[in-house]
């Protein structure tokens, strides 16, 4: 990661009708970064990123990525970036390769068949390179989608909830994916809605009703709320999940699987109230607040 | 409400209350979808207006190219009843018959009335001289209109003159003969006309239609949102999403020809090169419309009904089904605009009237132009974002 800014916009808004969608939104993301861009369905993360590569025009705000002016120079823009839509965007009556070489050509690409070649060795797509892309399971047609946003090399890539409706190990192995191009100096912006994913993101931006609440690097995130939570193991928790509801000291009781998690602004009263409503049952702090309780 | 029995839908496991909720989505999703919902109060509209007063099966206004050998009294005053006429307009007068012959072929007259020489002495005479109307028969229904006219207006006309010493000369049958001649069509057959103009019609459908769907589908299936983050432009999307019909259109263009020929035995009398560059011409003018449409309409179900908008008048205003010099003058405009009323003059030209490249560039150069129009329009249309 560097200083240079890959992606730096600001005060971008945009209305659909009377509805502000996204307002006065700023973003700079650095160079190798794997930012992610946090919020509920139809907070505006989608109109965001279709404004950063030029597919909407954004009413008011200015900005550039790669150095380019996202309100004039979107071709040069769309030349260096690949996006993966939320929505499965290529031919479902093309085959696997038949899509892959389409975009290819679109970005006038040398050597297109060993790039397709390498592409679907890669995302492991060799096989079924015959097959038509509308009979594929979700998890094999988010590699599709993402091999051709990568086809043309680019630096940055937008991917809009690109996991969405992806099993877990096909959601790992997106993940590895992303991280090695991260590591070969590719910056990418990933929209999500789950929070396990958020949290391998080198920075996170959270937008709720089209305005940005929260912007900084993921390690600084609880901090920078003044949130304590606790995570609280064993069975039966539902008694105890009832328990913690009740309590005043405790803000916010939230269910994640196995295990509850117990938030408050206040650390101490928190703690106590963990103790003394969860016994029984096994509970850890968060990264300031290390204790255990057996 | 209580329904009588016969409307007992429960029995049937019916509701009217679901019938209602549907019925008024669809009203509610109707008056959404503006353009559709425009198309179809305006259709009836437009078409009865378009149609109700453009198209004449009683043809007046017919182009006339007058060959006068004979300048007297009787002559003249048959002409100033022509000119009065409302079936003919006189749109010159000539003395030779090659100038005659040229404005048939280009089509600038539909007819040619010729007076020959000495008409007047031995019609005195009682000799009964005779009057030469030459009719463009390749479109037999608007020469048939014209034949039928010019007796009525050849009686009126005379009818003044014949008056006093020559009021002997007012009988029937009348103290001429009216000879017709057809040209380019002698047998007055309706599938010489026929079958050369159904290229253009199944051209404009097929051409036009398939296009018009090119980038609504695109965008209702969201591969639109693709190809705009791709940094293919606009004209690029134009000419790859047409050029692929062209090859349907020769096609198509190759199997009338087949059939013209065998079936119908339509004799092929013009220039094959003038053929090709008009047939060409018209099959670009048409995927240039498809796509333009295709920039307007946001869904394949709208793209189909802009696509059948533009095709009746294609069919009723281009002198297809009716004669296009019968039409007023503003619907002929509509007609000029249209490609199809160039294709098909284009071809009656060269397939009937034995016409070569420099007979037909009157309709080329519109041809050209519409085409050029049309593409412009469209690229002004795309819509490089999704706003
Ligand atoms: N083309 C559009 N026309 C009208 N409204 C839109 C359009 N695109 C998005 N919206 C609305 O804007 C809001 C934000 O949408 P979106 O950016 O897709 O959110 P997200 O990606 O965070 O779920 C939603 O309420 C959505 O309905
Ligand atoms: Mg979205």
């Amino acid at each position: 990661m560097s200083d240079e800014l890959v992606i730096d916009v600001t005060g971008l808004t945009k209305s659909f009708g009377a509805r502000k969608v996204v307002d006065n939104f700023d973003l700079k993301v650095p160079r190798g970064a794997i930012y992610g861009f946090l919020g509920p369905n139809g907070s505006g993360k989608t109109t965001t990123i279709r404004m950063v590569c030029g597919l909407l025009k954004p009413e008011a705000g200015q900005g550039r990525v790669l150095g380019f002016d996202v309100l004039h120079e979107s071709l040069r823009i769309k030349e260096r970036v690949g996006y993966m839509t939320q929505k499965f965007s290529l031919y479902e009556d093309l085959s696997i390769r038949e899509n892959l070489e389409f975009i290819a050509r679109l970005y006038g690409l040398d050597r297109r068949k060993a790039r397709v070649d390498h592409a679907l060795e890669d995302l492991g797509l060799a096989e079924r390179q015959t097959q038509l892309a509308g009979k594929l399971s979700g998890g094999w047609k988010q590699r599709l989608a993402l091999a051709a946003c990568m086809i043309h090399e680019p630096e940055v890539l937008l991917l809009d909830e690109p996991t969405a409706g992806v099993d877990p190990k096909a959601r790992r192995d997106f993940w590895d994916a992303i991280r090695r191009y991260a590591a070969q100096g590719v910056t990418t912006l990933v929209s999500t809605h789950y929070m396990d994913e958020a949290v391998q993101c080198d920075s996170i931006a959270y937008i709720a009703y089209g305005k940005k609440l929260l912007d900084s690097h993921t390690a600084d995130i609880p901090k920078q709320i003044g949130l304590s939570a606790w995570r609280i193991e064993g069975r039966p928790l539902i008694d105890v999940q009832h328990a913690l509801e009740a309590d005043p000291r405790v803000e916010l009781v939230a269910r994640f699987g196995a295990a509850i998690h117990a938030c408050a602004r206040e650390p101490v009263p928190l703690e106590a109230a963990v103790r003394s409503r969860a016994s029984g049952a096994s509970a850890c702090g968060d990264q300031q607040n290390r204790g255990r309780l057996r | 409400m209580k329904l009588p029995a016969l409307f007992s839908l429960p029995a049937l496991d019916l509701s009217w209350a679901r019938i209602a909720a549907v019925f008024l989505k669809e009203l509610v999703q109707m008056r959404r979808d503006k353009l559709t919902f425009g198309i179809m109060v305006a259709m009836p509209i437009v078409q009865l207006i378009l149609f109700g007063y453009a198209i004449n099966t009683d043809p007046r206004h017919m182009p006339a190219v007058i060959e006068m050998r004979e300048d007297g009294p009787l002559t003249r005053a048959f002409l100033a009843s022509l000119h009065a006429s409302s079936y003919v307009d006189i749109v010159a007068i000539v003395t030779t018959a090659d100038e005659a012959d040229r404005m048939l072929r280009s089509g600038e007259a539909n007819f040619i009335i010729s007076i020959p020489e000495g008409f007047e002495r031995r019609l005195v005479r009682g000799e009964t001289p005779q009057i030469l109307l030459a009719a463009d028969a390749s479109d037999p229904i608007a020469a048939g209109g014209a034949i039928a006219a010019i007796e009525r207006v050849a009686q009126q006309a005379f009818a003044p003159s014949f008056q006093g010493p020559l009021s002997g000369l007012a009988r029937a049958p009348p103290p001429y003969e009216i000879v017709v001649h057809r040209r380019f069509n002698p047998a007055g057959e309706s599938a010489f006309n026929i079958v050369p103009a159904l290229l253009g019609i199944i051209l404009t459908m097929t051409m036009v239609m398939i296009t018009s769907i090119s980038l609504t589908r695109e965008s209702e299936r969201g591969t639109m949102e693709n190809l705009l983050a791709t940094p293919v432009r606009p004209i690029e999307v134009m000419i790859g999403k047409t050029t692929p019909y062209i090859a349907i259109g020769a096609i198509q263009v190759g199997i009338v020809l087949v059939m013209a020929t065998f079936l119908f035995r339509i004799p092929f009398t013009g220039s094959p090169l003038a053929f090709t560059l008009g047939t060409a011409l018209f099959i670009f003018a048409n995927l240039m419309l498809g796509y333009l449409i295709s920039t307007i309409a946001r869904t394949q179900m709208q793209a189909m009904q802009t696509t059948f908008f533009v095709f009746l008048p294609s069919i009723l205003m281009s002198g297809f089904m009716f004669p296009f010099k019968a039409m007023p003058h503003w619907a002929q405009w509509i007609g000029e605009a249209l490609p199809i009323t160039h294709f098909l003059r284009i071809v009656r030209e060269v397939v009937l009237k034995e016409a070569g490249l420099a007979d037909i560039v009157n309709d080329l150069g519109p041809l050209a132009l519409i085409t050029l129009v049309l593409a412009g329009f469209a690229l002004l249309r795309f819509r490089s974002t999704l706003d």
